[in-house]
């Protein structure tokens, strides 16, 4: 791929993947983000989180499906490091707006609401993969290694969806939509590994 | 007293009464024209309903009220457009906004309330009959919503006590229930949960006899609109919303407790009391705090009172009790 069309596509990434937290810092200048902007700022930025995640996931298999977009790989830094930049966001929204900073409030959430806890989890599965996204870090590591931390992805979206079905009420079926991406995502790996190495095997004379 | 607040209600943010009313009036058109052109697939009766449709705009009719010594005083009200456009009303809808939308083909006409259970002779009472019963009072109270939030609303109507003694009910009767409307047809979105419909609620007999207890008809002086319950309701001001049961049907005298809708959901997350206590959290959020809605993020937070500040008037009914049992 051309080096100018790479350049124009991250450009794009970047202003896609700014949008909700632009629409958020607009809406609350304007004081437009409806009745209730704390409802509305956790649930922009938890669910811009899962959907990065799900767009993450995607990656992978499109290449195995399609072998031209194998130059996607080139976006899923960028839209990783974007995944934990609204988590943390989503973080922030809890630590200054519902425990208003208080430390007591905070141990006492996530040692008691299970939905706190796995939502906790999915943050710090995903802080080791930030911190270790520079070449440097991939160099230091060494690829295998790399990549075998890596796959805690698959732990945090996993942590994520669990944090969202235990947040609605009993009976919502709102996060069945996103579940359902997550896991055909997730079962598409071993189902597409599953089939590469049948068309690998020589067929018996 | 209404203490409209200028600022909070911008006049671009509310439809134009003409406007919704014309919007229906085209609704009804299209579905008239759709009923026309698929004839052949519909039944007589429904087709008769189509063309004769009973969904008419009442809302926003001005009622007359008068003064009562139980309002709320020293709040700000929540504006017309929030407590209009942010329901929890499931049957149309589990988000927010959804209510707003689609509670416009509730048939709030003709609507009645029936009467049954523990009671000298079961009755029905007409909704006209049920709006001259008693004069109509302005009562604002705090509202808060079992999900951490809270509006400060102007209802309009009087307390239910007063219509309970017109129902005679039996010495046996400790428990009333309250049945919403349900139609599977009009409130389509009911299926985009598990729940058990119709809405059931409930309240002991004291409780439901306390004159706070109000038998709603209106807020802001006019008609309730749909997603607020139209055409009547109950608000129980020192307990959870969800207790506040919308669009009644019907009331039930029972000798025990009733089920009720979201306590047979998670039992362990909504109590039948549910009472507004700050002391006593919901295993996944505290409800020592809420936001108040309306307001800008960072001035949002504020302390939840005990029975939402209600307590002068309620804490007898529950003395000797022990409300982290009975939440």
């Amino acid at each position: 791929m051309k080096h100018s069309t790479v350049v124009f596509l991250k450009v794009l990434t970047w202003l896609v993947c700014l949008g909700p937290v632009a629409w958020l810092v607009w809406g609350a200048v304007t004081n437009t983000l409806g009745p209730d902007p704390t409802a509305t700022i956790t649930f922009t930025t938890g669910l811009t989180t899962l959907r990065l995640l799900t767009v993450i996931l995607a990656i992978t298999p499109i290449r195995r499906l399609i072998p031209k977009l194998g130059w996607l790989i080139r976006f899923r830094r960028l839209l990783g490091l974007f995944a934990f930049f609204y988590a943390s966001l989503h973080l922030m929204t809890w630590v200054a707006l519902y425990a208003g900073f208080d430390l007591n409030a905070m141990a006492s959430d996530v040692l008691k609401r299970r939905f706190i806890t796995v939502g906790m989890a999915a943050w710090l599965l995903m802080l080791p993969l930030a911190a270790t996204s520079t070449n440097w870090a991939i160099r230091k590591l060494g690829g295998k290694r790399w990549n075998r931390l890596h796959k805690l992805v698959y732990a945090a979206a996993v942590c994520g969806v669990i944090h969202y079905w235990w947040q609605v009420k009993t009976g919502v079926l709102t996060p069945m939509t996103i579940t359902i991406v997550v896991a055909v995502l997730l079962l598409a790996r071993p189902v597409l590994a599953l089939a590469q190495r049948r068309r690998a095997r020589p067929v018996a004379a | 007293m209404l203490i409209r607040k200028p600022s909070s209600i911008p006049s671009s943010a509310i439809t134009p009464k003409d406007q919704y009313v014309n919007r229906r009036r085209f609704l009804r058109g299209a579905l008239t024209g759709a009923a026309a052109a698929g004839a052949a697939a519909l039944g007589a009766e429904r087709l008769a309903e189509v063309l004769s449709p009973r969904i008419r705009a009442f809302a926003g009719t001005r009622l007359q009220t008068v003064k009562s010594p139980l309002t709320t005083t020293g709040e700000q009200l929540a504006s017309f457009e929030d407590i209009t456009h942010y329901n929890n009303f499931y049957e149309f809808g589990v988000q927010k906004s959804d209510p707003a939308q689609n509670a416009g083909g509730l048939p709030t006409r003709p609507w009645t309330v029936r009467v049954e259970g523990l009671v000298k002779k079961p009755k029905t009472f007409d909704i006209e009959a049920l709006l001259k019963l008693r004069p109509l009072e302005d009562r604002v109270y705090r509202h808060r919503c079992v999900e951490a939030w809270s509006m400060v609303i102007p209802w309009v109507g009087y307390s239910l006590s007063e219509f309970l003694k017109q129902c005679d009910p039996l010495s046996s009767a400790k428990y009333v229930q309250f049945l919403s409307y349900y139609d599977k047809h009009v409130e389509k979105w009911a299926s985009e949960t598990t729940i058990n419909w119709p809405y059931s609620e409930g309240l002991r007999m004291d409780e439901a006899m306390n004159p706070l207890t109000l038998l709603t008809f209106g807020l802001y002086g006019e008609v309730l609109p749909n997603q607020d319950g139209a055409p009547v309701r109950i608000v129980v001001p020192w307990k959870y919303g969800f207790k506040s049961a919308k669009s009644i049907v019907a009331v039930r005298f029972l000798d025990k407790e009733p089920p009720t809708t979201w306590n047979d959901q998670a039992p362990n997350e909504y109590g039948f009391y549910s009472n507004v206590n700050p002391s006593v959290d919901h295993p996944r959020w505290s409800q020592k705090t809420e936001r108040r809605i309306g307001l800008p993020f960072w001035q949002q937070r504020r302390t939840t009172l005990m029975f939402n500040g209600y307590g002068q008037e309620v804490a007898s009914l529950y003395k000797g009790m022990d409300l982290r049992k009975n939440f």
